[in-house]
């Protein structure tokens, strides 16, 4: 039977160890769980506010949790999350693949245009696609010779906001994925072919458990970030969660109730992670003892035509299309007269908020995904999980969280570019996370143990052992996280330093007041200066 | 140049930066004066400006939205850094009240009392008017009714859009309590959902969707419509129609400022909202960003009826302080989550 071949492949399966109160992993590695305790520190600053916060709320607070409204909009919420999730792994796994392992044409300019949509922000995103796909938006227009003047299905509701949450969110999914298409060893796969398997059991039997991980951590990354999103849905009017905790914030100022309401998202964080926990598989896979060898490119032959036109088809809709909007504002406003403003100093901003941003999450995420994964125990489980809580929250809750520490307990600090990063780390430490923790389970602990069995120090084991073998895991965290600091919002507004001008919020602010054109210059210079790391990592990750 | 090394340097490279920004900038001589502003940057930055040169005070300005900077003025307390809040409405300058300084009498004088705080706390700076937009091709003033009553009646289904989050629809909700009564506010409410209004996320989605035609007529502030015809040009279809029924029909609120407590740059920011009420400020708003003076003697933009004309003086802006009862209300008829 093919099926007890394959079972016999030297794949070593490391249970997760069972449930069990002990301190014996503390005393192997103090320094890696001294730097998690002070990361988890940080990261449960916002949980405690929002504790402090909903103490402050009265008996009104019954009322608006008895409402039979909030469990409906729960409801609607988690069948967002639970759509836009699925279909993000539908367009991120066969993306993914192509762009690693086959000899898709124009590869590298696919993987970066197909990351791009991440950068758009989800507010401005919904307003572009309303302006192009609304009822009576630019096609509809267009279309008036032949429909004539009739109004498109409605975007609105649940369809509009799965399509355009779907459109930017899978990258998250197909960034987390890239890099554990790249680490794969292809000698599992080669045995599994000559043990008789067709190329799709083989795909289906060993590259996908390998990368199962990895999917797992995209995901789980789109669900939450459905969960705590608000811009987009408001535009779209599809009533979430978040949008409940925003109304309390926005229209009655009351930061009791939206605490309390912040807290039940935490309750649903957890749930989510914990049904992750269940679909992760236990235990982790790894390769057996030689470092992997390069991938075999597949070749396509006919199939890189229906291949070619998946690719057109995805990023022409996610980023190809507001691209145009965008240009359609940019171009007309001119025409019409509109002053720009100069961007220059807006686009230093974006690209050192989202540098550091990157690389302080990198830093934070390494002890957490190490221990994590070298040392699986409840202790390691309850840091990932609180890790979590912080992507999780609505930007404006840690936002405040941070002001309010910030202003009455590190007044020096408050509204400095150090504090702005640690808002960042907390908002973003799980992306970071979520791809090293992906990459360190394809790394062979033997080949460390026998580094350190030769005597080096662990650091340098780290260096000389580790990092080069998770390289794509720290590429794909670092995208992650520079990507999606560049467009934040509620913390970069509030807590960075005065004068601190993003290209992300020259854009959201003009939309707001509909400056169309002075919203589309910064836009366009947003996904043009995120496309030029990209396309560095890329041209790295061939070099290799 | 090996992985390692790049990534060394590119985190040395941070340092440097983080180091970098964070040495104090070059001291100059005068204290900046710190504004916290909920009106966009696109808005009120050349205005801004101007007071930086006339008056010679640096100025720092954060741009956020209204009631997110009201939630940090909140958080903050006295160790605010903030000098001055300009704020989009009135209820976020009501709900940091708290924490405003009386304003002196001598600059608030040339304000009419219906634009300010009655306790001085806050003044407005320039007015903005409730209007119906409708759709040109689609309907004339003479299909439309004379107050908002007239929206309730069923021709109007599917036709109608409005905005339940936003702060100027809630005051002038506000104002429909105050000078109807609750009950025949919630029949308005229950009337108009009847309709099944688009339900939009503010005033600017709501003059896109008109414009385009995908509704017919919505309920705005009068600004955000000429904001469309500078770029779409005068061929968008859609205008502005000021109901002439008088009370909420006709309401007229306030963009207004007030001064932190806690500021240790009170004369500086006193300067400020001087300037912003002297005339020439006023011209500026009346002009380039298409709102209504709230002083006597500036010229109004010669597309916007004059404000005598607009039959608003009956509602005083102080009484309409009672937000979180319209919020409740509704939530109460299901317009808000």
């Amino acid at each position: 039977m093919a099926d007890r071949a394959l079972s016999t492949l030297p794949l070593k399966i490391r249970e997760t160890r069972r449930r069990r109160v002990s301190l014996a992993p503390f005393l192997q590695a103090p320094w890696l769980w001294a730097a998690a305790l002070l990361v988890c520190l940080l990261i449960v600053l916002p949980i405690v506010y929002l504790m402090m916060r909903a103490l402050g709320a009265g008996s009104g607070l019954l009322d608006v949790f008895l409402n039979p409204s909030l469990a409906a909009t729960l409801a609607r919420t988690a069948g967002l999350a639970a759509a836009v999730t699925f279909s993000t792994v539908l367009i991120a796994l066969p993306l993914a693949w192509l762009t690693t392992r086959s000899d898709l044409p124009l590869r590298r300019m696919w993987t970066v245009l197909s990351v791009l949509p991440l950068v758009i922000p989800s507010y401005v995103g919904a307003y572009l696609f309303i302006s192009f796909l609304g009822p009576r938006g630019l096609l509809a227009q267009a279309l008036d010779g032949i429909t004539g003047g009739k109004a498109l299905p409605s975007l609105y509701g649940f369809s509009g906001s799965w399509l355009v949450l779907t459109l930017l969110t899978y990258p998250y999914i197909l960034l987390s994925l890239r890099a554990a298409f790249q680490r794969l060893n292809p000698a599992l796969e080669e045995a599994a072919l000559s043990l008789g398997h067709t190329p799709a059991q083989v795909f289906w039997r060993v590259t996908l458990p390998q990368v199962r991980p990895a999917l797992v951590a995209g995901g789980l990354l789109v669900a939450l970030y459905v969960l705590r999103e608000f811009g987009a849905v408001a535009m779209l009017r599809y009533d979430t969660f978040t949008r409940v905790i925003y109304t309390h914030y926005r229209s009655s100022f009351d930061r009791s109730t939206a605490a309390a309401l912040s807290l039940v998202l935490v309750a649903l964080t957890l749930l989510v992670l914990w049904l992750e926990s269940r679909t992760r598989g236990r235990g982790s896979l790894v390769s057996p003892g030689q470092v992997p060898r390069p991938q075999k490119i597949v070749r396509l032959g006919a199939w890189r035509w229906p291949a070619l036109l998946f690719c057109v088809l995805i990023v022409g809709s996610a980023l190809v299309l507001p691209a145009g909007v965008l240009l359609y504002w940019l171009l007309r406003g001119l025409q019409a007269g509109e002053v720009l403003v100069p961007l220059l100093e807006a686009v230093r901003s974006s690209l050192l908020a989202g540098g550091l941003a990157a690389l302080a999450s990198l830093v934070a995420a390494l002890p957490l995904a190490t221990l994590v994964v070298r040392q699986p125990g409840w202790a390691s489980r309850l840091a990932e999980r609180v890790a979590y809580t912080g992507y999780a929250l609505p930007g404006i809750v840690i936002a405040l969280a941070l002001v309010y520490f910030g202003a009455n307990y590190a007044l020096p600090l408050y509204q400095s570019l150090p504090m702005l990063v640690l808002a960042y780390v907390i908002l973003f430490l799980s992306l970071a996370l979520g791809a090293l923790r992906s990459a360190l389970l394809q790394v062979n602990p033997n080949l460390e143990e026998a580094a350190r069995g030769l005597g080096h120090p662990p650091l340098r084991v780290f260096f000389k052992v580790t990092l080069p073998m998770i390289r794509p895991g720290i590429l794909s965290a670092l995208a992650l996280v520079f990507l999606t600091a560049m467009k934040e919002l509620p913390a970069t507004l509030l807590l960075s330093p005065l004068g601190f001008k993003t290209l992300a919020a020259a854009v959201w602010s003009s939309v707001s007041e509909a400056y169309f054109a002075q919203a589309a210059a910064p836009a366009l210079l947003l996904i043009l200066v995120s496309s030029l790391p990209l396309a560095l990592i890329t041209l790295r990750e061939n070099n290799a | 140049m090996s992985f390692r090394t790049t990534l060394i340097s590119l985190f040395a490279f941070a340092c440097v930066l983080v180091l970098a920004a964070c040495s104090p900038a070059s001291a100059s001589e005068v204290q900046p004066l710190v504004i916290y502003s909920g009106r966009s940057e696109n808005l009120v930055a050349p205005i801004i400006e101007q007071f930086e040169e006339t008056s010679g005070i640096p100025v720092e300005v954060r741009y956020g939205s209204t009631p997110e900077l009201a939630a940090t003025l909140l958080e903050e307390g006295q160790n605010s850094p903030a000098d001055v809040f300009f704020a989009q409405d009135p209820g976020g300058l009501g709900a940091v009240e708290e924490l405003l300084a009386p304003l002196p009498e001598e600059l608030l004088s040339p304000v009419s009392k219906r634009f300010r705080d009655p306790e001085s706390r806050w003044v407005g700076i320039s007015g903005r008017a409730r209007v119906i937009v409708y759709n040109t091709d689609k309907l004339s003033e003479a299909d439309l009714p004379t107050d908002l009553e007239g929206f309730t009646d069923p021709q109007w289904k599917g036709r109608l859009g409005w905005a339940p989050t936003n702060a100027s629809f809630q005051t002038m909700v506000t104002a429909m309590r105050v000078t109807w009564g609750e009950e025949k506010t919630r029949e308005w409410l229950e009337g108009i959902i009847a309709n099944e209004p688009a339900v939009f996320d503010g005033n600017s989605p709501i003059v896109a969707a008109v414009g385009a035609g995908e509704i017919d007529a919505g309920f705005v502030n009068h600004y955000y419509l000429f904001r469309f015809l500078q770029e779409e040009g005068e061929s968008f279809a859609a205008r502005n129609y000021f109901l002439p029924g008088g009370g909420p029909s006709s309401l007229v609120m306030v963009a207004g400022a007030g001064i932190l407590e806690s500021s240790d740059n009170q004369a500086a920011a006193q300067k400020f909202i001087d300037f912003m009420l002297s005339p020439v400020a006023q011209q500026y708003f009346a002009t380039q960003t298409f709102e209504y003076p709230v002083i006597e003697g500036v010229v109004t933009h010669r597309e916007l009826p004059p404000l005598e004309t607009l039959n608003a003086a009956d509602i005083d802006l102080a009484s309409l302080s009672d937000l979180q009862g319209t919020v409740s209300l509704l939530q109460e008829v299901g317009a808000l989550p």
